[in-house]
């Protein structure tokens, strides 16, 4: 067992773990943070990806060990309590998830490509080479995050306004 | 799918982690990005006792120096690919290494050192002529990239030795240089690669790198295709008869989505494609 | 009625894309999946151990396993034939199916042992200390070589018309056989279940990302040899994708359910991606050999099917159902009155087959479409006109078709002319033949398919003879429940048995009901969970069959219309016919008192709904084997890359006529997720096994799905003709381009290089490959 002490959500927990526990299943057993999904478990899928440190990455391919010191952001912690944000909205708006299993990996990815600038269409589909998605065909996830990007979005790790 | 039990512990200097895994022996592993690594423990196809992080032990940084470009070993493959001081090469290949997101923390080094015979750097690097730089309990070591590789995820690193930077070639004058590779899909495992880096003088080919990966257990240069294409001037037709010439010097096992017949045919177009390209 | 006038002055909610109920909680990562759910205090968790060999007889000893760390006790096959029963199916079969392997093993994955522990870590570590002893036996892989010996178990032949007459009369007969491959559909959530025994009462209690049909439910408690009231099952309100394959989950239910009664504590098992492409499901493998007559202006005379049908290692309920469900459209879109078909079911020791978007569409399809193609391009006509002399005229609708199916409404050849249009045929045929005289692979393919939707319960049962049949229970229709309430505050809840997997069903709903009540869908409360104890459904509710726009929002349409009539009657009496749903609430639930004469208290309804259309098979084993029938026309255009086989889809059209449409961006959700699968079939996927019966495709790495750089996005047509037969005119739309694009693929394909040997999947070595032999039965 490792303590170790990582800040989730702007939230700090401290907690021991076992040096073989998946990151996946420290989000989502010891803090119930069940947004971040396990889809396959060798890093294919790309449903439980998160961002560490504002990057994103497979969280069945780090130990929780690993995240000791770090941020996490999950997809709890996009819109918070507030409203949607504009990623979020444009997956609403575009019909852009069916089951939703495949979605909080693909906007944590997507937000963090889109905090580094304005991707072309083909730079979104390249994105989603690294996510499974079956019921959606693709198309309306990139028309989402197109849209996304076209509209000013304030950096996803700057504060947003709490409530409505 | 979870790994079995075992030790952990962050090495925060290439010191406390050659220590550790000196101390460690053959039950360690470093751990680097672990993009191949924790797939292959979630699936217990691996199951070391220690795993030694190499992630806080300052072994990442891309520095330009002398007509070459030394990237640490933890430098993540999505820092590089932005990097400027990256050679065309490996910007054109980082595209094909896994996903964005993988590539996010996939480490250069890691890639490298894991050796898996379909990696689209250790081909690079080999094309490029590059090196790599070990350090292990009897000191550090520089040697061509082409020592390094065995066969499929086996290396001639030392017991205890870890590979703490790769130095690429930057690229010389009239050098000209392609990747080429085909995947059931995109991110996936390479059916087939290939790179060719061809220097030109004066409309003649002066040096040629032809190397072809994923249907080699290791990334291996084609000297019979570089010996055809020196001193001469590029052509379609010189392409095509080198691409034929890399096929029948290549023997692929062939899998379950390829026969051996089309990774060979497959070799040769990849082959040529790179060569004209790179011209 | 002056509400009434409120009501129908303004659009209908049905009918328009309204944002859906369900994207708020999933996007902001609060989604209830099974995973998510901690629905009883202790559970252990499962792993379980499986069979590394096809075919073997094996012996397991768990002693080792029982010692390790954190273990709570294992349950092995012996305990499984102690404890429970075989699970019945469609079919006799000569192996007995139980939850896990009993002395024989029948294919590398089927579950061997479960061993339970504190954790899902600590048990995989004991699972590996379970000691299995295999003695191998010959594993039966091939299904046409299965078909001549015992491994067949079942052998129908069905005649409509005269096929011998026709064909001996047909200027042209086309012979071929086509394989279709086992491929998965592959759901992102992996399946899940918690299982509750309670020793007392002598129940189960289990939660599970289920999909139905809830005959499954039955077959279950057969097997666990429970009346259906002790076995309580409940799915989440979240389920992260099916296509048909989380109705297999049945067995595993059992398998923990059994491993809870053992251990005395509830159990927990996730399934994780490896157990779940070795165990969980895929679709039949199909061999269909076609004999099909055609006269010189290309009208199809005859048509003959010889299909064996590969359902893996058991014939899993409610298999051999892929090879009935198409039954009443054996004859596809097109008017031939002689069909006949042999029907065989081979059991291999592969992983059994079940449910998968399509469910015998595909199978169907690839072999009778391509069929279409190869007699146009034998014959020198446009494959287009071939399919227009064919088609079932729109005149003529309603159509009985020769099998027993009753097409309900359609206009199918202005349906394809649409398509034509809009992928501008004509000159896309041109540019294909253009470019090819310059070396170039391009081509050009078509399909046109009937999409049946709403299953009758009773089409299964032509697996038995008439004279059979008319000795059982005779099985008909296909009905859905559905509870609608209002609570003293106004407010509307809807309770459902459809289990859907993100298909919208809650959105679709709360339209319906916002358009029977008055109120707007973002009133309605929609629980889509399931919970057999608690929800009115049927043995065929669940969500398959694309039944859900048909079935189930009649259901919902008729307990809303029910209510409002209440709602309604209570206004008049009260004589205030403006009074807002809220005080009229108010008013039903605080005082029974004031109700009209007669007028039952409360504000809660309880309706069915079935086809009104699905009668039993008839004696001449004649099948209206589903209730409606959507009709889709695709164009493809296709270049193959010469040097490297890729296969490129330069455009796909595909133009629905899916009656009327509740949602317009929900269909065309459906029509973009089922094209994707079909696109997967045709271009990456496939279950693969070795020589030896070792599953090669058991990781996301080797089972290759489409990624987004590799799906073209079709462009979509609609037409709309409301089927006469469901509540609201709507017909399904999830499955069809599942269906259609194999086979429109293939015939691209086919025209672009010229031959008729196409086999999918179409990856780029294995067209190479084929490039690289001398066509099969005739190339251009």
């Amino acid at each position: 067992m490792t303590e170790i002490e990582v800040v989730v959500n702007g939230q700090r927990h401290r907690e021991a773990v076992e040096d073989r526990l998946l990151l996946t299943d420290f989000l989502r057993q010891r803090l119930g943070l069940t947004g971040t999904h396990v889809g396959c478990e060798h890093g294919v899928c790309g449903c439980c990806t998160v961002r560490l440190d504002g990057v994103a990455v497979r969280g069945c391919l780090l130990l929780a060990v690993q995240a000791d010191g770090c941020e996490v952001q999950t997809v709890e912690g996009l819109a918070g309590s507030g409203p949607l944000t504009a990623l979020q909205e444009a997956f609403r708006r575009h019909f852009a998830l069916q089951c939703g299993f495949c979605t909080p990996g693909i906007l944590m990815a997507a937000e963090d490509l889109l905090s580094r600038g304005t991707p072309t269409r083909d730079e979104i589909v390249d994105l989603l080479s690294g996510h499974l998605c079956r019921c959606t065909g693709y198309a309306p996830i990139v028309d989402a995050i197109e849209e996304a990007a076209a509209g000013a979005l304030p950096p996803a790790d700057e504060p947003r306004p709490e409530g409505t | 799918m979870k790994p079995v039990p075992f030790r952990y512990v962050v090495a925060r200097s290439l010191e406390e982690a050659l220590a550790a895994l000196a101390e460690g022996g053959d039950d360690a592993k470093p751990l680097a990005g672990g993009q191949s690594l924790v797939p292959a423990l979630n699936l217990r196809l691996l199951r070391p006792e220690l795993l030694v992080d190499l992630n806080r032990a300052g072994l990442d940084g891309i520095v330009r120096e002398n007509g070459s470009v030394r990237v640490g070993a933890t430098t993540r493959q999505a820092e590089l690919e932005r990097s400027p001081h990256a050679h065309p090469l490996v910007r054109e290949a980082l595209p094909f290494v896994g996903h964005v997101v993988t590539r996010n923390r996939g480490t250069v080094g890691g890639s490298v050192a894991h050796a898996d015979g379909a990696a689209e750097l250790p081909l690079c690097l080999v094309a490029l002529g590059g090196e790599v730089v070990a350090e292990g309990p009897d000191g550090r070591r520089t040697f061509p990239a082409e020592e390094l590789f065995v066969t499929h995820y086996t290396t001639t690193l030392l017991p205890g030795e870890l590979l703490v930077e790769t130095v690429w070639p930057a690229p010389g004058g009239g050098e000209r240089s392609a990747f080429e590779e085909l995947a059931l899909r995109g991110g996936d495992y390479a059916l087939a690669m290939a790179a060719a880096v061809l220097r030109h003088d004066q409309g003649v080919i002066r040096e040629a790198r032809v190397a072809v990966g994923a249907v080699t257990d290791h990334p291996t240069a084609l000297a019979e295709v570089e010996a055809l294409l020196v001193g001469n001037a590029p052509s379609d037709e010189l392409a095509h008869e080198a691409g034929a010439l890399a096929a029948t010097l290549v023997d692929p096992a062939g899998g379950i989505h390829a026969t051996p017949a089309y990774l060979r045919h497959l070799t040769g177009v990849l082959v040529e494609r790179a060569i004209r390209r790179a011209t | 009625m002056g509400t009434a006038t409120a009501r129908e002055t303004r659009a209908s909610w049905v009918g328009q894309s309204v944002p859906r109920l369900e994207d708020e909680a999933l996007l902001r990562g609060r989604g209830r999946f099974m995973d998510d759910l901690d629905p009883v205090p202790g559970a252990a968790h499962a792993a379980i151990v499986r069979s590394q060999l096809p075919h073997a007889r094996i012996t397991v000893d768990a002693s080792a396993a029982l010692d390790a760390p954190g273990v709570v006790g294992v349950l092995t096959g012996e305990d499984v034939r102690a404890l429970s029963r075989p699970f019945p199916a469609g079919i006799d079969s000569p192996v007995p199916f139980y939850a896990a392997a009993v002395d024989v093993a029948r294919y590398a994955g089927e579950p061997v042992a479960v061993v339970v522990a504190r954790t899902r870590y600590e048990a995989e570590d004991a699972a590996e200390l379970v000691e299995v002893d295999y003695d191998p036996l010959d594993p039966v892989l091939d299904p046409v070589a299965a078909s001549e010996t015992d491994a067949c178990v079942h052998d129908r032949s069905f005649h409509y018309g005269d096929v011998d007459e026709a064909l001996a009369r047909a200027d042209l007969v086309v012979h071929e056989t086509f394989r279709f491959p086992r491929f998965s559909c592959t759901p992102v959530e992996c399946y899940g279940v918690v299982a509750d025994w309670d020793e007392a009462a002598g129940s189960l209690t289990a939660w599970a990302n289920f999909q139905g049909p809830f005959t499954l439910h039955g077959v279950a408690a057969a097997a666990l040899g429970l009346r259906g009231s002790r076995f309580r099952l409940l799915t989440p309100p979240d389920s992260g994708g099916s296509f048909g394959i989380k109705s297999s989950i049945f067995t595993y239910v059992v398998l923990i359910g059994l491993a809870a009664r053992k251990l005395g504590r509830p159990v927990r098992w996730i399934e994780d991606r490896v157990e779940h492409l070795l165990g969980s499901a895929s679709s039949t493998q199909r061999v269909t050999t076609v004999e099909a007559g055609f006269a010189h202006d290309g009208e199809l005379l005859a048509l003959r099917y010889d299909a064996i049908e590969d359902v893996g290692a058991y014939v899993r309920a409610p298999e051999p159902a892929t090879l009935y469900r198409m039954h009443g459209s054996l004859s596809g879109a097109y008017t031939v009155r002689n069909v006949a078909a042999r029907n065989r079911v081979v059991l291999t020791n592969t992983l059994p087959s079940g449910l998968n978007r399509g469910f015998g569409g595909p199978q169907l399809y690839l072999p009778l479409e391509r069929t279409m193609a190869i007699a146009a391009r034998r014959m020198g006509l446009d494959p287009a006109d071939v399919a227009r002399r064919n088609l079932v005229p729109a005149e003529e609708m309603p159509y009985r078709t020769p099998s027993g199916a009753l097409y309900d409404s359609g206009d199918y050849a202005a349906c394809l002319q649409q398509a034509l249009e809009l992928s501008g045929y004509e000159r896309r045929r041109a540019e294909a033949a253009a470019a090819r005289a310059d070396g170039r692979l391009l081509g050009v393919g078509i399909a046109c398919v009937v999409e049946p939707s709403i299953s009758n319960m009773g089409y299964i049962t032509l697996t038995q003879t008439a004279i059979e049949r008319a000795q059982a229970l005779p099985k008909s229709g296909n009905a859905e429940g559905a509870l609608v309430t209002i609570d003293p505050l106004g407010g509307v809840t809807v309770r459902l048995g459809t289990t859907p997997q993100g298909q919208g069903h809650r959105t679709v709903c709360a339209q319906v009901v916002a358009d029977e009540l008055g109120i707007e869908p973002g009133e309605v409360t929609v629980l889509s969970e399931m919970d057999t104890q608690t929800v009115p459904w049927t043995v065929s509710s669940g969500n398959y069959s694309s039944r859900f726009s048909g079935v189930a929002v009649g259901a919902v349409q008729r307990a809303a219309a029910q209510l409002r009539a209440k709602v309604d009657a209570v206004r008049e009496h009260l004589e205030e016919p403006e009074l807002s749903l809220r005080r009229v609430a108010g008013s039903v639930h605080w005082n029974p008192a004031g109700l009209p004469e007669g007028m039952e208290p409360g504000l809660s309804v309880v309706a069915y709904w079935s086809a009104p259309n699905l009668d039993p098979p008839d004696a001449e084993d004649r099948v209206a084997s589903s209730a409606a029938h959507g009709f889709i026309a695709d164009v493809c255009a296709v270049e193959v890359e010469p040097e490297t086989g890729e296969v490129r889809v330069l455009d796909y059209v595909t133009v629905h006529d899916a009656g009327r449409l509740l949602h317009p961006a929900l269909a065309d959700g459906q029509v973009l997720g089922g094209f994707a699968h079909g696109a997967g079939a045709a271009l990456f996927e496939r279950h693969v096994v070795d020589e030896w019966g070792n599953p090669m495709t058991a990781s996301f790495v080797d089972y290759v799905t489409p990624t987004a750089p590799d799906l073209p996005t079709p462009r979509i047509g609609h037409r709309s003709t409301p089927s006469p037969f469901t509540a609201l005119g709507a017909k399904g739309i999830g499955e069809g381009n599942t269906m259609s694009v194999p086979a429109a693929i293939a015939n691209a394909v086919a025209d672009a290089l010229g031959r008729d040997d196409v086999e999918l999947p179409l990856t780029a070595p294995r067209v190479w490959e084929l490039l690289q032999r001398p066509p099969e039965g005739g190339g251009r």
